[in-house]
């Protein structure tokens, strides 16, 4: 199957309808809550939690015995919001830095969970197979009631998202702030953090204990290239993130032997890729244009500086002087030469150059004018 | 105990030795995260290395996968310093993708490869013992035995000829600088050390339990002492304690090697948290429970050396006018009375000479803004604590 054929294929065909569905979603609602988990510096949060959740969902199968999808992730969402905590708590009590507490959580929990499925693989029960794709996803088995499932999350959390806009916001970029303004910045903290466990517990089944930090780190950190602005960083991250699952998908299903959830990954970095070097204020592209730019600029004023101070000394200021006497160390070049003349700041005569009126006067004023402008 | 199960466990031990040296330096120089960064990003170094060697063990594979770890720090860093996102968002960026292709490749190749990811993750310590090392036909023991105890001896020469160099330039960088020991080269040879540790130790173990045995023995030795010798001998103590109980549990529940050790590391983190003596959660817990009272104390005193009017001092008073409630007031009451800085007369409350001497003290102390000289003048006038 190509992907001409994915795409035809998407509308009719149930298993394709669901699972692009799915990532679609997935990826929004994770974009979505990982904008607050960049900008709030709890990137590796995500990884974190994801590794830690994998226990949970062996627990609640060694419980309930069941494989429902919904009863496993209950049970990876009380793991999470554990091993959250538990981070929290490293951090806050002990002289143990956020790295070693995410560190520690991550492959103590996951080392657990593992335990914990290699155990359940030795049980005389039929129904084990099919943990381990929690592993690494599996978007194949996503079923209509799974996407349901993730539509009524992303709708509440969009609606949380929106009913406590001004709170998140304000907790995000100044603390302290709010609490002098009476939030309960604690309850604030809690309420987004969970609902950071929540988005990536929704995404285990799809794309995997392991690269679910990916999910929501990539839109976040392509969309944040792109603006300055919350609301349009949010939307931004939702609409890369959903992109990357509908791509991941189609991907993937058109080539034999890929399974979705590292092609997802992988697509939401070619997004960030991009962003990180096109984007117009703070891409690599335009930096290095921009920085380019400024040296030639740089080098322009010093020449001219230069040439003001030997036209200084002369009382004729359009005296003829060698283009000899100029040279590299005074930011000499043939192009910022002819930029000069094309400026008409100097003008040349055979192999002289001499200073116009106009040259003179703006060099004069060439350092009056930055400190104007600092002002 | 039979020959494989005595092997299996010198392996474990092995595994857990050389992680615990670089894991204490990663723990104290806040890199943990890079090791979970590297143990998954070296993925698509080991499927490459194994293309060209077809074998698991071979040299050339581990130097390949190394060198896939050293380029992740070395991206992570550029990433960093593009200053586009954050360090943490920079790390958590580079290694899924670096992964991802990783699974990709064996995916794409899956009949070409005998290599399982869960088998990456996880590892088999149980098979270890199976993959001999034959030289002309005489048995020299496991081949990941010989691995991961070469890797130790380098490791360990490293450290002893570099001790003093890691060290200074692990609390003070600046000065490691102005004393001409380069923290660039130091960063990444202890940044090559420990990805050739990860790659090493991950067929024996895994990926995820060679992060759980650089981090967890190291961040639970640093919560029990902060001397640097003292801490690296005692994380590499946890690591083969729970690398030998560990594999006793798996023995004993039928499950995996790796999810067993580092359960027991789990389980001696989680007592060495609640009970370090005096970094443990319970320790701190209480000890802030006992400066809030202390200092609740002080207040108290204050209050009573500057009020002479009987009103102020009677016992009921007190209460409203300090606005503590009533357990709490009864609590700092019995202190004061306990180390007799008061007196209680017809609940009148004054304070005893040695109450004023204190509270005299005290305030020069707050006056002259050394808050900090009010802790030692407590050993000097307490009797009791609070």
């Amino acid at each position: 199957m190509d992907i001409q054929e994915y795409f035809s294929l998407v509308f009719t065909d149930y298993t394709l309808r669901t699972i692009t569905l799915g990532t679609a979603i997935l990826g929004a609602v994770t974009g979505m809550l990982g904008s607050f988990a960049v900008l709030r510096k709890q990137s590796l949060l995500g990884d974190a939690i994801s590794h830690a959740a994998l226990p949970g969902i062996a627990i609640s199968f060694l419980i309930t015995g069941a494989k429902d999808s919904n009863t496993l992730l209950l049970g990876a969402l009380v793991s999470g919001l554990i091993g959250t905590f538990w981070i929290r708590g490293i951090i806050t009590k002990t002289h143990l830095k956020s790295d070693t507490a995410l560190g520690l959580i991550l492959s103590l929990f996951f080392g657990f969970g593992m335990l914990l499925l290699t155990f359940i693989q030795k049980q005389p029960n039929a129904n084990q197979a099919g943990l381990d794709k929690y592993l690494f996803g599996q978007a194949a088995t996503l079923v209509e009631s799974d996407v349901w499932m993730m539509a009524i999350v992303t709708g509440i959390c969009l609606f949380v998202l929106l009913l406590f806009w001004k709170e998140f916001k304000i907790l995000l970029f100044d603390k302290d702030y709010a609490k002098t303004l009476g939030f309960n910045s604690k309850a604030i903290d809690i309420l987004i953090t969970s609902f950071i466990v929540l988005a990536i517990v929704l995404g285990l089944q799809t794309v995997g204990v392991v690269l679910m930090s990916a999910m929501l780190l990539a839109p976040a950190a392509a969309a944040r290239q792109w603006t300055n602005s919350l609301a349009k960083m949010v939307f931004l991250a939702a609409l890369f993130g959903a992109f990357s699952g509908v791509f991941g998908t189609a991907i993937s299903a058109s080539q034999n032997n890929l399974s979705t959830g590292p092609v997802i990954v992988i697509v939401a970095a070619v997004f960030v890729l991009i962003s990180f070097v096109f984007s117009p204020s703070r891409g690599l592209l335009f930096k290095q244009i921009r920085f380019i730019k400024n040296r030639r600029d740089l080098e322009l004023h010093k020449t001219l500086a230069f040439m003001y101070h030997i036209a200084e000394t002369h009382e004729n200021i359009s005296h003829p002087h060698e283009i000899k006497i100029l040279n590299n160390f005074h930011g000499f070049t043939k192009g910022t030469l002819k930029k000069l003349v094309e400026k008409n700041y100097v003008t040349l005569q055979g192999s002289t150059w001499c200073l116009t009126n106009e040259g003179f006067k703006s060099a004069s004023n060439l350092y009056n004018q930055l400190t104007q402008q600092d002002e | 105990m039979s020959s494989a199960q005595i092997e299996i466990q010198i392996i474990a031990s092995l595994v857990a030795i050389a992680c615990a040296i670089p894991g204490t330096f990663l723990v104290l120089r806040k890199m943990a995260m890079i090791s979970d960064a590297i143990s998954h990003s070296i993925l698509p170094g080991i499927v490459v290395g194994f293309f060209i060697t077809q074998d698991l063990n071979s040299p050339l594979l581990i130097l390949l996968a190394a060198l896939t770890g050293v380029i992740t720090v070395v991206l992570v860093e550029y990433i960093q310093k593009t200053g586009l996102v954050k360090e943490d968002t920079a790390i958590g960026l580079v290694f899924p993708v670096l992964f991802s292709i990783g699974v990709i490749m064996i995916a794409k190749n899956a009949n070409d490869i005998h290599l399982d990811i869960d088998a990456v993750l996880l590892g088999e310590l149980a098979f270890a013992p199976f993959d001999r090392l034959l030289i002309s036909g005489i048995d020299f023991g496991p081949k990941s035995l010989w691995i991961i105890g070469s890797i130790l001896i380098i490791t360990i020469a490293l450290l002893l000829t570099f001790f003093k160099e890691l060290k200074l330039s692990t609390f003070d960088k600046g000065l490691a600088a102005s004393l001409g020991f380069s923290p660039v080269i130091i960063h990444y040879g202890l940044m090559t050390v420990s990805s050739i540790t990860t790659v090493g130790a991950f067929d024996a173990v895994g990926a995820i339990l060679v992060v759980a045995l650089m981090i967890a023995p190291a961040a639970a030795a640093y919560l029990l002492t902060t001397d640097l010798k003292k801490m690296l001998i005692l994380s590499i103590v946890f690591g083969v304690l729970s690398a030998i109980s560990g594999y006793w549990f798996a023995h004993w529940l039928d499950a995996s090697i790796a999810g067993s050790i580092t359960t027991m590391l789990g389980l001696l983190f989680l007592i060495v948290y609640l009970f370090a003596p005096s970094k443990g959660v319970i320790a701190v817990i209480y000890r802030e429970k006992q400066q809030r009272t202390e200092v609740s104390l002080l207040t108290f005193l204050l209050h009573l050396k500057n009020h002479d009017d009987e009103n102020e001092r009677h016992v009921n008073h007190l209460n409203e006018h300090i606005n503590w409630q009533k357990v709490r007031s009864k609590t700092v009451l019995d202190l004061a009375l306990k180390n007799n800085m008061i007196v209680i007369d017809k609940n009148i409350v004054s304070l005893t000479p040695k109450g004023d001497e204190f509270t005299t003290q005290a305030i020069d102390y707050i006056i002259t803004n050394e808050d900090t000289q009010i802790e030692g003048m407590k050993d000097d006038f307490f009797l009791f604590r609070g």
